[in-house]
């Protein structure tokens, strides 16, 4: 399916707003192809193209609102389309938290779209299979893996004269690598924009050597144990903090943030100072789009300096009752790190735990945002700087917050996908002290 | 449950649910959501332009689901009407084995045309797919049923309930939430109505009505002075149900210790949301509990949880094979566990059996997406191990030559797989009631609701939470507690289960938004059973200062 250029969508969504009779009209629209490929057991099991087109249209009368979509693009259709939102519209019952929508705003040029992604074909979709299948056999092993990848664009458009578009490609890859017996598992995943960073070959053979060396685990006792995360075993956990930052949760006592007396953690030291978290969806290893759904442009923001929570993400309604800007939740998040590997990492380590990824996260209590969950797929004991021996799974129960505050050593940033959201994000490997593993589990 | 592929609802109360809409949903007027656009005459007509495609390309077995799913969901927090969507999706799918090999394509092209094109498409890629088969595709085996139907029994289609009512219904919870010492009120409404018709190469033309309701909230109390807060959610099941679910009636209704009401076929969420109210101010002060081993007495709206993820999951063939490896993960439950015929699951108490028609359960339906007729099957017998949950294509792995009928699909653009089916936990045969159970601890935990859970790739370590929890001392419940978790072992848990109430206490939980697959789908999956107990188990607190 071909996506709608800039002036293409402009041209259109302008034909759809001439058709309005409601106080205020919002048309938001956005085509995207979507193509995935599934294995298992060393063989291909489904896959599958999905294309689409969206017209999603928002009127307003006064307070009240009312939306409408459609996947038709004649006229007829598009007439139909707004008189039924502004029919929607009519019927509701008044929003008294509705605000009025933006007028125009100045976006940065996104960097989100890369052509070979968006060229990708069937063949080479196979191809990259097909070498990570390669991979687990060479290696006597069983893979099961995903890749999908996607392209398409969004575009805005408002009755008070505002204007957006942006295009964007994405790949995300994961690969679980069994040993024959299943004694032995290893897991890697890689997300890009560009697909051409993809190699489906090398994150196969980091997950097929996790799973040889995982395999005959030992198990040690359950207790605190300084830990080494991986990116992606960091991004599940840390994720937790950045979905919690909304200020009115906050502001309302029911939010990690919400502190004793009414008030909130805004502007104090929460973390080790070594932590620095923002978002820019300009990176151009981790790039965004630079407007948010309801036309705010999306900046670089600074959530947490050097262990001190900056801002907070403020919905229209709330940051206009609190007089305040209005800054939307990030797409993604980026953490400053070191300039160490995760090699040496490892080697500067006494006594510790090496985790590759962390499994089934759920909160366990909001108030300290202590969380639950499994290591998987490689987890290794470390002593004297060397990883020793394979060591059984751990369940640990821990707040992200306790653990920012147990922070020994960040290591270099790298792109990374998580397992629970599917969110790309940038994060170093992170030594921690005092990881509290509550049990053990036989599951490989 | 991957979080790109949902849309949250709200970002209060709910944190970790997320609202599913379908790639091809659409939102549409109300009245949109009654019409009937095809008779099953017409989808007759259009299913066998795919039939009969799909033979002329050589395809030794094409199934087509024409389906229109729709699903109204409406949402509130205090005196405020936060959303209301209503949603249809409609369009066909195609699956076929050609080759040996299945190919599946989908489009929303209802027409003779369209369904054509996606015939081709999909045997298409069934050929391009066969030079990766090992294998080829063995179907156990299904009669062809000709020309059936079948529908949720439900009395009051929730569709037809007016908006109006439906708002203001909860509005009423919120301020009966509100007035009982809340802070803050979210409520909740999903209604789901799923019109699927289905065909097969086999002889079957299946129309089926199937319905499914989730009414529930978050009530969260504040306490500004010490900053702490405390939510609870409603005791309400998800059901396959109408309406009707929302209409109380006295005869649904259990007493529970310390003033709490349990709901078995109907429910009063008004009345629920103001004891939930005074609860979620009692968690404030409620005394953390001491870690240590407890005797711990499971409601039904708790157990299903444990009863999903620690015996529903494990059981699925597929994963058990390693299709889910990447994703979901594998199990511990292997075919050879199951062939011993030995495999102590649990004690003896424990009867465990899977159920597509169980009445009122979100997984009832008369046939399943490939055309099989749904039926009860036992699981797990006075403690062992004796069944898996198989669908066509992989039963014959277990040496079984008829598919058990739990094939899903979350719409007509995804492909089927093997779902979970109803798994419940049979009620005692012998008379005994909660209240006798609660009686008999010494020291025990009683737990109401589900709560935070989490459990291990293959289904061995899990740690789960609950909505309330209340101290017993000597047979006596002494207080509510907080920060209680408990972790166990799913044979060793199983195996600690000395007691299950009857059937009087009998009820379902409900999941609505299960998620297996890659790309992800949701099913929605009933658990029934009756208070019981289970000795010894590890119970941890979770309360942390940061």
């Amino acid at each position: 399916m071909i996506l709608l250029t800039k002036d293409e969508a402009y041209t259109l969504m302008k034909k759809v707003l001439a058709y309005s009779k409601a106080d205020e009209c919002e048309v938001n629209l956005s085509g995207t192809n979507s193509s995935n490929v599934r294995y298992a057991r060393n063989a291909v099991s489904t896959s599958g193209t999905v294309s689409q087109y969206q017209l999603v249209v928002s009127s307003a009368f006064g307070k009240k609102s009312g939306i409408a979509t459609i996947n038709e693009f004649d006229d007829a259709s598009l007439e139909k389309v707004v008189r039924r939102s502004e029919e929607l519209a009519q019927l509701a019952p008044e929003n008294p938290e509705y605000v009025s929508i933006l007028g125009p705003q100045t976006y940065a040029e996104p960097v989100t779209y890369v052509q070979a992604t968006a060229a990708i074909t069937p063949k080479m979709r196979a191809d990259a299979v097909a070498q990570s299948l390669q991979v687990a056999k060479d290696s006597k092993a069983v893979a099961a893996g995903f890749l999908e990848d996607n392209n398409g664009f969004s575009a805005m458009m408002n009755s008070k004269g505002l204007f957006a578009y942006n295009t964007s490609t994405n790949t995300n890859f994961s690969v679980t690598v069994r040993t024959e017996d299943s004694k032995g598992s290893g897991y890697a995943t890689r997300g890009y924009n560009d697909v051409t960073r993809l190699n489906t070959k090398s994150a196969t053979q980091i997950a097929a050597e996790k799973a040889v060396k995982s395999a005959t685990a030992k198990a040690i006792e359950p207790g605190k144990y300084t830990v080494i995360l991986e990116p992606a075993a960091a991004a599940v956990l840390l994720e937790n903090i950045f979905f919690n930052m909304d200020a009115r949760q906050a502001d309302e006592g029911r939010s990690f943030l919400s502190k004793a007396g009414g008030t909130t953690r805004l502007g104090e030291k929460l973390v080790d100072e070594r932590v620095t978290i923002y978002s820019d969806p300009l990176n151009p290893d981790l790039p965004t789009s630079t407007w948010n759904g309801d036309g705010r442009p999306q900046e670089k923001i600074t959530w947490i300096e050097k262990g001190v929570i900056k801002n907070l993400t403020y919905s229209r309604y709330w940051a206009e009752k609190k007089g305040v800007k209005a800054i939307p939740g990030p797409d993604a998040a980026i953490m400053e790190g070191g300039t160490k590997t995760l090699e040496e990492l490892i080697a500067g380590t006494k006594k510790g735990v090496l985790v590759t990824r962390l499994w089934y996260i759920r909160t366990v209590d909001p108030q300290s945002l202590l969380l639950t969950g499994l290591t998987r797929d490689g987890t290794f004991y470390i002593e004297n700087g060397k990883i020793q021996y394979p060591i059984k799974n751990f369940r640990f129960n821990e707040s992200p917050v306790i653990m920012l505050n147990n922070l020994e050593e960040l290591g270099k940033v790298e792109r990374t996908v998580s397992v629970e959201s599917n969110v790309n994000y940038l994060l170093p490997p992170m030594k921690i002290r005092d990881f509290t593993f509550s049990s053990l589990s036989d599951a490989v | 449950m991957r979080r790109r592929d949902f849309v949250q609802l709200t970002g209060l109360g709910l944190g970790g649910l997320m609202l599913p809409l379908g790639a091809n949903s659409n939102p549409v007027s109300l009245e949109a959501l009654l019409d009937s656009p095809l008779l099953a005459s017409q989808k007759k007509v259009l299913a066998d332009v795919a039939l009969n495609t799909a033979k002329g390309l050589g395809a030794t077995y094409t199934d087509v689901r024409i389906g229109r799913y729709l699903n109204q969901f409406i949402s509130t927090r205090e005196n405020k009407v936060q959303n209301i969507v209503n949603t249809e999706s409609f369009g066909v799918g195609v699956r076929v084995i050609a080759k040996g090999t299945w190919g599946f394509a989908a489009t929303n092209d209802v027409t003779p045309d369209g369904i054509k094109k996606a015939t081709e498409r999909a045997v298409a890629i069934a050929k391009a797919n066969s030079k990766f088969q090992k294998e080829p595709v063995k179907l156990a085996p299904v009669q062809g049923y000709g020309e059936v139907t079948w529908n949720t029994p439900i009395q009051k289609n929730s569709f037809e309930v007016p908006v109006s009512e439906k708002v203001d219904l909860l509005l009423r919870t919120n301020s009966g939430a509100l007035k009982n010492g809340a802070s803050f009120a979210n409520s909740n409404l999903f209604q789901v109505n799923e019109q699927k018709y289905f065909a097969s190469s086999d002889g079957s033309y299946i129309d089926q009505d199937v319905h499914r309701i989730w009414p529930t909230f978050t009530v969260s109390v504040i306490d500004r002075a010490s900053g702490k807060f405390k939510s609870r959610d409603a005791m309400s099941a998800p059901m396959g149900m109408g309406y009707e679910y929302l209409v109380p009636k006295n005869e649904d209704k259990l007493s529970g210790p310390a003033g709490m009401v349990l709901y078995r076929n109907s429910y009063d969420i008004v009345e629920d949301a103001s004891i939930a109210a005074k609860q979620a101010k009692e968690m404030i002060t409620a005394k953390s509990v001491e870690p240590g081993k407890y005797d711990l007495v499971l409601e039904p709206n708790h157990l299903g949880l444990t009863i999903h993820e620690s015996i529903g999951h494990p059981l699925e063939l597929d994963r058990i094979l390693g299709y889910e490896a990447n994703y979901a993960g594998t199990s511990f439950a292997s075919i050879d566990k199951l062939k011993s015929g030995t495999f102590n699951y649990g004690s003896k108490q424990i009867n465990i059996f899977a159920d597509k028609t169980q009445v009122g359960s979100l997984g009832a339906v008369g046939y399943d997406d490939e055309g099989v007729k749904c039926k009860r099957w036992d699981l797990i017998k006075d403690g062992i191990l004796v069944n898996f949950e198989a669908i066509r294509d992989q039963v014959h792995i277990l040496g079984q030559n008829e598919s058990h009928g739990c094939c899903y699909a979350q719409s007509w653009n995804d492909v089927q797989f093997q779902r979970m089916p109803n798994v419940s936990l049979a009620p005692g045969k012998d008379p005994y009631s909660s209240e006798q159970m609660i009686k008999a601890v010494e020291k025990g935990i009683y737990i109401a609701g589900r709560g935070s859970y989490s459990i291990d790739q293959q289904r061995y370590n899990f740690q789960f939470g609950g909505t309330t929890f209340y101290e017993i001392k000597n047979g006596q419940i002494t207080g509510m507690l907080n920060d209680v978790a408990y972790q166990s072992n799913t044979q060793e848990f199983w195996n600690s289960c000395v007691k299950v109430c009857d059937e009087k206490d009998y009820r379902m939980f409900g999941s609505f938004f299960d998620g297996k697959g890659q790309p992800s789908q949701v099913s929605a999956v009933s658990h029934g059973s009756s208070t019981s107990r289970f000795n010894a188990v590890n119970v941890i607190n979770t309360g942390r200062t940061i």
